[in-house]
C-alpha cells in the first residue's frame, strides 16, 4: 500500500477528484496548504504597492492506494492537474504500513 | 445655509448676542422664549449623529482592520473602539466646552506686538483658538437649551448639537492610528490620543467652527441699521464688530470647511504622517510585510463609511433642508467619481482594477468632498472626486514607495492629501459660475442670509492659509506629543512583541481562533 500525496493548484481539485474516482479511489483527504517550489511565490498589488507573496495557497490531496495502482494514480493526477504553467505542483509517494477502518476494524487492503 | 464665516455654531451665540446688545456681561443661553426647535431638524440631527458613530465603529475599524495582518486585527479594532469610548467621555468633561464656547479675550503670549518677528500674532486673543470652560461637565445644558444653526431664527437642541460634534471628535483621532498600525503600544496610543484631542483637535475645531451664529450677527446688524443718531450708531457698530469678532480665527478669515476637511482630515492625516516618521517602519517593511489580510473586511468598512458619511456631511447642515439634500448628493457623486478615478488610474498604470483600490478611492472622494459638500454643485463634486481619486492613488502607489516612509494604512496619502485637495477645491468650486452656492453674508440684510462677495483668488488664499496653519499646528504639536509619550511610557513594543503581533501581546486575545 502506498500514500500518494499531490500538491496541486486549488482550482484543479474537481478535475483531480473526478479522475481518481474514475480510477476507483474510495476516498481522499484534502488540506489547504501554503508553499513554494520553483515558482518562488509571486507579487500581488495592494493600493499600488507590490507585496512579495512567497507562500502560495495550494491544496494537498492524500489518497491511499494499493501498490499496483500507484502508477495509474500518478498518471490520473498528472493529467488532471497539469496546466503546463509553472506552479502545477508535485506528487510524492510514500509507503503505507497499515490501514484500519475505525467503524468495522477492517485492516489494510479492506480498509482503504 | 453656509455662512461666509464657517458652518458651525457657537452654543451660546443667541443668548450672547442679545446680551451684548443689552450691554450686560456674563453667561446667557437661548431661553425657552426663543425660536422653537423643529422636530424634523432634531430627528435628522440625532440620526446623523448615530450615522457618524457608525463611521468609526464598525466602519473605520473594519476598513483599517482588513488591511493589517491577522496577528494585529484585534489590536486595530481595539484601538479604534477605545478611542471612540475615551473621546466620548472627554468630550463631556471638557472637550465640548473647549471647542464650542466663547474663550478668553486675553491676548495670547507674544501677541502684545513687542516682538517684531512675532508681529503676525499682534492683537490675537485666546478666543481665536480655544474656547472656555463654561460648559465643562456639560454644566448648564438642559433639554430646553438650544443652539443656532445657519438660518436666522432656527435652532436645534444643544444636547443634539453636543453629541453630533462628539462623534466628529471621536472619528478624527481614530483616523490617526492607521498610520501607526501594527507597531505602537496600546497604552501609548491611548495616552497620545488623549493629549492629541486636548491640545490639537479641540483648539482647531474652535478656530474653524466657532462663531456667534446668524441671529447674533443679524440682531447686531439690525441694531446698527436702526440706530437713531451718530452716538448710537458708533455703539452699535462697536457691538457688531464684537459679535463678528467672537469667532475662531479661521472662521473670521472666512475659511470654508463645511464638514471638516481641515479640522478632521488634514488634521489627522498630518498627525499620522508625523507619527509614522517618529515611530519608524514596521519590522520587515517594505519587503517582508504580508499583504492586507481581508480585502472583504476593508470593503465592508469602506461601505459603512460611505453610508455614515451622509450623517457627517449632510448632517453638518444642522437642519433638514434643501441644503442638506445638496450636501447629501455631493457626498454621493464625489465618492462614486473618486472610486472610478482611482480604479481607472490604477488599471492604466498597474494593469488591474483592484477592489481595495476602488474602496480606497471612495474614501479619498469622501474626504475631498467633506469641506465642499455644502458649497460645491454636484458637477463640481464629480470633478473633485475624480481628481482626489487619482491623486491619492499616485501618493500611495508612487510617492510613498519613493520616499520609503511607512504610513501603514495611507492616512497621509488619503486623508491629508485628499483633505488638501478638498480644502483648496472648495475655494474654487463654491464659485456660483461653477455651479457652487457662493458665499453668505448675514449682515447685509439683517435677519436674512444674503449672497456675499466672492473672489476666487482671495478665497483660495484663505483656504490655503487654513490648510497651512492646520499642517503646522497639528504637525508640530503632534511631534511634541509623540516625543512626550515616548519619554514617559515608550511608543513601540519590543521587537519580540511586534513580531508576535499586538493581538496577543497587548490584548491577550486573537481576532481569529481557528
Amino acid at each position: 500500500m502506498k500514500i500518494v500525496t499531490a500538491i496541486i493548484k486549488p482550482f484543479k481539485l474537481d478535475e483531480v477528484r473526478d479522475a481518481l474516482t474514475a480510477l476507483g479511489a474510495h476516498g481522499m483527504t484534502v488540506t489547504e496548504v501554503k508553499g513554494y517550489g520553483r515558482q518562488k511565490g509571486h507579487t500581488e498589488i495592494y493600493r499600488g504597492a507590490e507585496y512579495a507573496v512567497s507562500f502560495l495557497p495550494k491544496l494537498k490531496v492524500e489518497v491511499a492506494v494499493a501498490s499496483e495502482l500507484v502508477s495509474q494514480t500518478i498518471d490520473a493526477i498528472t493529467s488532471a492537474a497539469r496546466t503546463g504553467e509553472i506552479g502545477d505542483g508535485k506528487i510524492f509517494v510514500t509507503a503505507l504500513d497499515q490501514a484500519v477502518r475505525i467503524r468495522t476494524g477492517e485492516r489494510d487492503q479492506e480498509a482503504i | 445655509m453656509k455662512s461666509r464665516f464657517l458652518p458651525r455654531i457657537a452654543p451660546k451665540a443667541i443668548g450672547l448676542g442679545l446680551l451684548m446688545a443689552a450691554g450686560a456681561a456674563g453667561m446667557a443661553f437661548a431661553d425657552a422664549a426663543g425660536p422653537v426647535v423643529n422636530k424634523g431638524d432634531n430627528a435628522w440631527m440625532l440620526t446623523s449623529s448615530a450615522l457618524v458613530l457608525m463611521m468609526s465603529i464598525p466602519g473605520l475599524a473594519l476598513f483599517y482592520g482588513g488591511m493589517v495582518r491577522t496577528k494585529n486585527m484585534a489590536s486595530m479594532l481595539s484601538q479604534v473602539f477605545a478611542i471612540v469610548a475615551m473621546v466620548g467621555v472627554v468630550w463631556c468633561l471638557y472637550g465640548y466646552s473647549m471647542a464650542f464656547t466663547e474663550g478668553s479675550h486675553e491676548l495670547v503670549p507674544f501677541a502684545g506686538g513687542d516682538h517684531p518677528w512675532l508681529g503676525f500674532l499682534e492683537g490675537y486673543q485666546w478666543n481665536n483658538l480655544v474656547g472656555g470652560f463654561d460648559r465643562a461637565f456639560l454644566k448648564g445644558i438642559t433639554p430646553d437649551s438650544n443652539v443656532p444653526t445657519f438660518s436666522n431664527g432656527v435652532v436645534i437642541p444643544e444636547y443634539t448639537y453636543m453629541v453630533f460634534q462628539m462623534t466628529f471628535a471621536m472619528i478624527t483621532p481614530a483616523l490617526i492610528v492607521g498610520s501607526l498600525a501594527e507597531r505602537m503600544k496600546f497604552s501609548a496610543v491611548f495616552v497620545f490620543i488623549l493629549l492629541w484631542v486636548t491640545f490639537i483637535y479641540f483648539p482647531i475645531a474652535h478656530g474653524v467652527w466657532y462663531w456667534a451664529g446668524p441671529d447674533a450677527i443679524g440682531d447686531a446688524a439690525k441694531a446698527l441699521a436702526d440706530a437713531p443718531d451718530d452716538a448710537a450708531k458708533a455703539a452699535a457698530q462697536t457691538n457688531l464688530d464684537a459679535v463678528l469678532n467672537n469667532a475662531g480665527y479661521f472662521n473670521k478669515l472666512g475659511a470654508l470647511d463645511f464638514a471638516g476637511g481641515t479640522v478632521v482630515h488634514i488634521n489627522s492625516g498630518i498627525a499620522g504622517f508625523v507619527g509614522c516618521l517618529i515611530l519608524g517602519k514596521r519590522i520587515g517593511y517594505p519587503h517582508d510585510i504580508e499583504p492586507p489580510h481581508s480585502v472583504t473586511m476593508s470593503m465592508i468598512g469602506a461601505s459603512l463609511l460611505w453610508v455614515g458619511w451622509f450623517g457627517f456631511n449632510a448632517g453638518s447642515n444642522l437642519e433638514a433642508t434643501g441644503m442638506a439634500s445638496l450636501a447629501f448628493v455631493n457626498t454621493m457623486v464625489a465618492t462614486a467619481a473618486a472610486a472610478l478615478g482611482w480604479m481607472f488610474t490604477e488599471w492604466l498604470f498597474k494593469g488591474k482594477p483592484s477592489l481595495l483600490g476602488m474602496v480606497s478611492g471612495a474614501v479619498a472622494g469622501l474626504v475631498a468632498v467633506t469641506p465642499a459638500s455644502g458649497f460645491a454643485g454636484p458637477m463640481g463634486s464629480i470633478v473633485l472626486g475624480i481628481v482626489a481619486g487619482s491623486a491619492c492613488f499616485t501618493m500611495c502607489a508612487y510617492v510613498k514607495p519613493k520616499f520609503g516612509y511607512d504610513d501603514a494604512l495611507d492616512v497621509f496619502g488619503v486623508h491629508c492629501i485628499g483633505g488638501i485637495i478638498g480644502a483648496i477645491g472648495t475655494g474654487i468650486l463654491v464659485a456660483p459660475y461653477l455651479g457652487g452656492t457662493g458665499l453668505t453674508d448675514y449682515t447685509i440684510k439683517p435677519g436674512f442670509a444674503s449672497a456675499g462677495d466672492y473672489d476666487m483668488k482671495a478665497q483660495v488664499i484663505i483656504q490655503a492659509k487654513n490648510v497651512l496653519f492646520t499642517l503646522l499646528w497639528s504637525g508640530i504639536g503632534s511631534a511634541i506629543l509623540y516625543k512626550f509619550v515616548d519619554l514617559i511610557i515608550g511608543l513601540r513594543p519590543t521587537k519580540q512583541a511586534e513580531l508576535e503581533g499586538l493581538d496577543i501581546t497587548d490584548h491577550g486575545e486573537r481576532a481569529y481562533n481557528p
